[in-house]
């Protein structure tokens, strides 16, 4: 798979989408990007999970728009982004969900991780209780979650370990082998790893599965009635309570 | 928490997490506290282990029901209208991206101790067994009536102003027999009881419209619903909340709403003492500033077969309407099953509700139950209906409704406004609310 690249149709068709810079380790050239741009892509819920302050938004940020913030806010308004990425002749779309702040006060909701296909699980090696955090979340995710859920755990803030590492390498790595996830240390600040993390998560995702799951009309189909039976409501607010005397009936 | 909202909401039932979703987005601080660790309050969706505790403490969910993450079984029976207003709070908040519906495979009507489906096009209609020829004939020409109607248009009102005229008259107009209008005013209409044929005619000429624009959206029924159950909904609303700011505490007890000189200054939880001038919340949380307006009883009914004659439906609603079982208020059926994600493979999770009438409410529900088939397991919960007793303006304290009987959101809906109305002052206008997140864009 290449790195992460917004599509040219995607990127137009946006009208607030950053204009980034691809990362360097793009390797999308015309012809392929063309090609590819001809699929629809792939949906894939992910979601972030972790405790306050690891980095959560940080990662997105460097995944999505490669770029970093020092001193970030807490996570308000941030909650949902999308990024493209090209997997040998596929294109996946990641949703990226953001917690919104809801996990401040251990008060997420479970429709948050309920239908995703991917859960980045994220910690701060500086700081060891971030780990057990980031295992409590894990054993939710494997307990509620959807159970071909993709997990990748995450140290973040790699460019510390100098300096302040608090948990080991080998001990987060010894769990996430005995949990079955997979698992990286990061740096969302330098950016070491991040765009690694996500193409690990996009080649494990079972798309063929997901893909005759959500059958030809996809999940979300042209506007109406899938041939699931499911609807998609974004295609527009309808016949409202019709003015009156134009009765559908 | 030691801090200054703008408004504190108690509970997270669906309407409590609309006002909160709609308030953040205008720019108030809120802070929004439930007793439960879980959302939804009345209106959640609860997993096996959860159902077990609620219904049957000390008990354990039999091995055959599966897997816990399966269920997602809702304490009240509600659709969403396609083209009602809940719909289009839902698209114009943008909540609509949270979550997947789909559509509720059918509405069946009960008639002479037998269930037909409410024909959802002309070749249904033709074929129905609901009416005779004749009747078809009378019907037809109702509902082009209907159609043609034109409040501002005399010409269309055949000598029928629907603002005064009871809906009796109009009935008596066209002819139709008592069980047509049975199936107007209930299966279509959506009436709860036979109250509405003395008055003017205008509110079921709408709710007949509503549910006809409703149908004809998606076109197998009027209704619509979201993958893994009700629950989603106010989580939804609670995700809005929360990106637009709001602060989100569960498990949370609630000491006190604090007050001085009649006004509220503060809610105390856990010792600390929130500041604000103005608190939301749903009945439980206020017993003093409530009376009761009703009692309902809900069984419901986990199911490993579809209802009978229903075409192995996957979801469904049957309208029971009260005249056919002598009775003064309708029995509804709401069924939904795995298909929706809320339970385990090959499951369907009825439930039967009514206003209770006499002491054994149960029995009431008994035609219902008897069109369902074997059932594997039955919860019944009998539930009194709250309303507030002032309209809080007075103290700053604004404490919403029960969850009526009705089928569907639109309730919910006026309460919410009724609330969002005496909370700010102003009508509630969801249009170009939330801007609208593009597809394909990012945002932050
Ligand atoms: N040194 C260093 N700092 C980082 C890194 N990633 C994030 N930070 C900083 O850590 C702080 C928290 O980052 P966020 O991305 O807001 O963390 P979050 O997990 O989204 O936090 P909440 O939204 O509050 O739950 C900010 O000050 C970031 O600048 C990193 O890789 N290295
Ligand atoms: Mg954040």
């Amino acid at each position: 798979m290449s790195a992460p690249s917004q599509t040219p149709a995607a990127a137009g068709a946006a009208s607030n989408t950053p204009s980034s810079t691809a990362p360097s380790a793009s390797t999308t050239n015309a012809d392929a990007s063309s090609a590819a741009a001809a699929l629809k892509p792939i949906q894939v819920k992910l979601v972030l999970l972790g405790e306050a302050a690891v980095g959560k938004s940080s990662l997105v940020l460097r995944f999505v728009n490669n770029e970093f913030q020092e001193n970030k806010e807490p996570t308000i308004g941030a909650a949902f982004l999308t990024q493209k990425c090209k997997l040998d002749d596929k294109i996946i779309k990641f949703e990226i969900w953001d917690t919104a702040g809801q996990e401040r006060f251990h008060s997420l909701a479970p429709m948050y991780y309920r239908n995703a296909q991917a859960a980045v699980v994220v910690y701060d090696i500086t700081k060891a209780a971030s780990l057990d955090k980031a295992k409590s979340w894990v054993k939710e995710l494997q307990r509620q979650a959807n159970p071909n859920i993709v997990i990748a755990l995450v140290g973040n803030k790699l460019d510390l370990a100098a300096t302040s590492r608090a948990v080991p390498a080998e001990e987060a790595s010894a769990y996430a082998t005995e949990a079955g996830l997979l698992f990286a240390e990061a740096s969302a600040k330098t950016g070491d790893n991040v765009m690694d993390v996500f193409t690990e998560i996009a080649k494990k995702i079972p798309l063929e599965q997901l893909l005759a799951s959500r059958g030809r009309a996809g999940a979300s189909g042209a506007s109406g009635a899938g041939a699931a039976g499911r609807v998609d409501l974004n295609a527009g607010p309808g016949g409202r309570n019709a003015p009156q005397g134009q009765c559908g009936c | 928490m030691d801090e200054e909202y703008d408004v504190i909401v108690l509970g997270t039932g669906l309407t409590e997490c609309i006002l909160s979703g709609l308030l953040s987005v205008e720019g108030k601080k809120v802070l929004h506290m439930d007793r439960n660790d879980y959302y939804g309050g009345e209106s959640a969706s609860l997993n096996l282990t959860q159902l077990y505790r609620k219904f049957r403490p000390g008990q354990e969910p039999p091995s055959t029901f599966g897997r816990d993450r399966d269920w997602n079984v809702d304490l009240i029976p509600k659709f969403a209208m396609a083209s009602g207003e809940f719909t289009n709070i839902l698209y114009h908040t943008d909540v609509t991206r949270y979550l997947e519906f789909r559509q509720i495979a059918g509405s069946y009507v009960y008639r002479d101790a037998r269930i037909s489906k409410v024909p959802s096009n002309n070749t249904e209609a033709v074929s129905s067994p609901l009416m005779g020829i004749f009747e078809k004939r009378r019907a037809k020409k109702f509902f082009e009536f209907i159609q043609a109607y034109d409040f501002t248009n005399p010409a269309t009102h055949q000598g029928l102003d629907l603002n005064t005229v009871p809906m009796t008259e109009v009935y008596k107009k066209f002819g139709l027999e008592t069980g047509t209008q049975d199936f107007l005013g209930h299966a279509l209409a959506l009436h709860l009881d036979d109250a509405y044929l003395t008055q003017p005619a205008k509110e079921t000429y709408e709710r007949i419209c509503l549910y006809m624009n409703s149908m004809a959206r998606y076109g197998k029924s009027p209704y619509i619903y979201p993958l893994y159950g009700l629950g989603e909904l106010p989580q939804g609303f609670a995700r809005l909340s929360a990106i637009y700011g709001g602060t989100y505490m569960l498990s949370k007890k609630i000491d006190e709403v604090v007050y001085e000189n009649g006004k509220v200054v503060g809610v105390k939880s856990e010792g600390e003492t929130a500041k604000t001038k103005a608190v939301i919340g749903d009945p439980t949380y206020f017993s003093d500033k409530v009376k009761k307006a009703g009692q309902v009883v809900r069984a419901i009914c986990i199911l490993n077969h579809s209802i009978p004659n229903t075409a192995d439906a996957d979801s469904l609603q049957i309208v029971i309407p009260q005249n056919q079982v002598n009775r003064s208020h309708d029995i509804y059926v709401a069924a939904v099953s795995y298909a929706h994600n809320v339970s385990a493979k090959d499951y369907w999770v009825a439930i039967v509700s009514t206003l209770v009438e006499t002491a054994k409410p149960e029995e009431e529900l008994q035609p219902a139950l008897a069109l369902l088939g074997p059932i594997a397991e039955k919860f019944v919960d009998i539930t009194d209906l709250y309303e507030p007793t002032t309209d809080g303006k007075a103290e700053g304290v604004f404490v919403t409704k029960s969850y009526d009987a009705t089928s569907h959101f639109e309730t919910v809906c006026q309460d919410v406004k009724d609330v969002y109305k005496r909370v700010t002052g102003n009508e509630l206008k969801v249009e170009n609310m939330v801007k609208k997140q593009e597809e394909g864009g990012a945002a932050e």
